[in-house]
């Protein structure tokens, strides 16, 4: 044999850059590319063996395997299911991924089934859901949340010091819990409804800090958990959707035999199958980031042009008629919610873009969007302004000005950043940057809403 | 002499299950004892067995299974099932059929391949 010392070596590398060009092929799977690879490798051998030198055989059985291209739809007129993602929660390839994956299912599963059980535990000291929905409005994250930081505490097997910075982590859980059992709240009063709906807010960030792991102090540790929160609230409402249609059949059936499931629904079905599909859809998330399409930044790039022009075509018509607002009692939380839009449609089409690309024209699109619901919402905050004395200062309409200025603030601040991108004096990391430090900002707002508000207005 | 597509397309099914009903083989064995057997006249282009043999797993007439083979490479092995043969045994009455009337009509034209009509084409290789 000719071979020498150097060749294998080389051949190593050739067949390690072929197997990298057939796993881009979307309708070749890894198991494929294996067998074809064993084939390769024979095929090599037997020409070295009939007197090739290496590189001359690889080329040559290269050549013999065919164009890339005609394989690659020769597989995929065979497996054409493969052009359409799969969701593979148990990997199909041999091996240890295969393990862990089953392992993960089974902890997420068993954590969904501990949080519909958490929920009904009140129950056992009789307070039920109908009479006490006070009770259950503002405890609601202790039963799901707690769960979902340990599944991550878990899957992300920290080390022992940030598994103790974690445990930290957990005295919000308990502080917050005491906040929202023993404040003297006037019951379904606006303290206790506006504590209800913030603390879920607060204690999402110790979530966050548990799902980034080590990288929650890295700009891209907490960008994906905002990727992870926005394919989160899809894939919940989507099992939402499911469990509705579920419900409608079951109550039809059983309404068929005289029997009233009502009752069933609303003291188990929906609470259990609510945190449930929490923990469920948080699982669903992670096995399939890296096997499916994000769904937010399809979505956002569908619905932030028609936004844009929706908000341009409404302050074209109010400078064109000359009317005023109708400044009503929900205004500015209409205002709020559109702001929350707004930044939404943001955030997600900054979470799917490539920081290094280029200024295009779907960057000048979010400009105008974001810049007309500014101008929007100042228009808005002006006419309230000026009848702010008639209304007086409620909690909710506290709340819903504080928020208010909150994203105002972080639209107008994200706008000067993206024209400075636009303009090419700014990185597009800056504007990322700035997002993900802002998280801090609602977290201490909402927890601000939750400590401060009901003592400083009486627990009206 | 290039074989038309469409003659190995439809070909490689009876070929692929014959050569497994002489035993379980692999890619490269099964391509190596279709070059024997043809004289190296049907040429396939390699990476196209692949599909054709997963083709036939997910149709029930073979079964694969990986095994370490003597290189100490994980290799896939195909075995044909007993509805394998069975559709063997199917193919291999068309093709018969198909054979025996292409014979009948060889005979009855007894006409050499390079005929008048074709003389002004191409040459055609000699000794076909």
């Amino acid at each position: 044999m000719i071979a020498h010392d150097l060749e294998p070596v080389v051949l190593e590398e050739q067949i390690d850059q072929w197997r990298s060009y057939l796993r881009r092929r979307q309708a070749i799977h890894s198991v494929d590319v294996a067998e074809l690879e064993d084939h390769l490798r024979e095929q090599v051998a037997g020409l070295v063996n009939a007197g090739l030198a290496t590189d001359e055989a690889f080329l040559v059985a290269v050549k013999r395997m065919g164009a890339l291209d005609a394989l690659s739809r020769e597989f995929a007129r065979e497996h054409s299911d493969r052009l359409w993602k799969q969701l593979v929660v148990v990997p199909s390839d041999s091996g240890e991924p295969r393990a862990a994956a089953r392992t993960d299912a089974i902890v997420a599963f068993c954590l969904a089934v501990t949080a519909a059980v958490f929920i009904k535990v009140p129950a056992l000291f009789g307070i039920q859901i109908d009479q006490d929905a006070g009770f259950y409005a503002r405890n609601v994250s202790f039963f799901v949340l707690p769960l979902l930081t340990g599944y991550f505490v878990w899957k992300r097997r920290l080390d022992t010091s940030a598994r103790r910075r974690l445990a930290v982590a957990f005295v919000p859980f308990v502080a917050a819990g005491v906040f929202a059992n023993v404040y003297p709240f006037l019951p379904a009063g606006y303290t206790e409804t506006l504590a209800a709906l913030h603390l879920p807010i607060v204690l999402w960030l110790v979530v966050g800090i548990a799902y980034a792991g080590g990288r929650w102090r890295q700009v891209a540790g907490r960008m994906d958990f905002i990727r992870f929160s926005g394919e989160l609230f899809i894939y919940f409402v989507l099992i939402a959707l499911g469990g509705g249609v579920l419900t409608a059949f079951m109550a039809m059936l059983f309404r068929a035999i005289g029997i009233d499931p009502e009752p069933f629904f609303e003291s188990w079905l929906l609470p259990c199958g609510a945190v449930g599909a929490v923990v469920v859809g948080s699982w669903l998330v992670e096995a399939k980031q890296s096997v499916i399409e994000n769904m937010a930044p399809v979505l956002t790039r569908l619905f932030t042009p028609l936004f844009a022009t929706v908000l341009v075509a409404f302050l074209g018509t109010l400078l064109w008629t000359g009317r005023g607002i109708d400044i009503e009692r929900n205004l500015l939380i209409a205002f709020d919610l559109l702001l929350v839009v707004v930044l939404g449609l943001l955030l997600y089409s900054l979470s799917a873009r490539d920081p290094r690309s280029a200024p295009g024209a779907f960057d000048v699109v979010q400009v105008v969007l974001v810049g007309s619901a500014l101008v929007a919402d100042a228009i808005a905050l002006w006419a309230i302004a000026g009848r702010v004395s008639d209304f007086g200062f409620s909690p909710n309409r506290v709340a819903a000005l504080g928020e208010n200025v909150i994203l105002l603030v972080n639209l107008a601040w994200s706008v000067g950043l993206y024209i400075r991108f636009l303009r090419g004096r700014g990185s597009f990391s800056d504007l990322e940057r700035w997002q993900t430090e802002y998280l801090w900002v609602y977290a201490v707002w909402a927890a601000i809403v939750v400590v401060a508000f009901p003592p400083v207005f009486g627990y009206i | 002499m290039d074989i038309n597509k469409d003659l190995i397309a439809a070909s490689s099914t009876p070929i692929v299950l014959a050569i497994l009903a002489e035993g379980d083989s692999y890619g490269y064995a099964i391509l190596k004892r279709v070059r024997e057997l043809s004289g190296g006249r049907m040429a396939w282009t390699d990476g196209m067995l692949y599909p054709v043999l997963h083709r036939l797993e997910r149709l029930g007439h073979v079964e694969a299974r990986w095994e370490e083979a003597e290189t100490g490479r994980r290799r896939k092995y195909y075995r044909i099932t007993p509805g394998g043969r069975a559709q063997l045994a199917e193919e291999r009455k068309q093709w018969q059929a198909v054979d025996a009337t292409l014979r009948e009509i060889w005979r009855a034209l007894s006409l050499p391949l390079t005929a008048s009509h074709l003389a002004s084409a191409a040459p055609l290789p000699q000794g076909v």
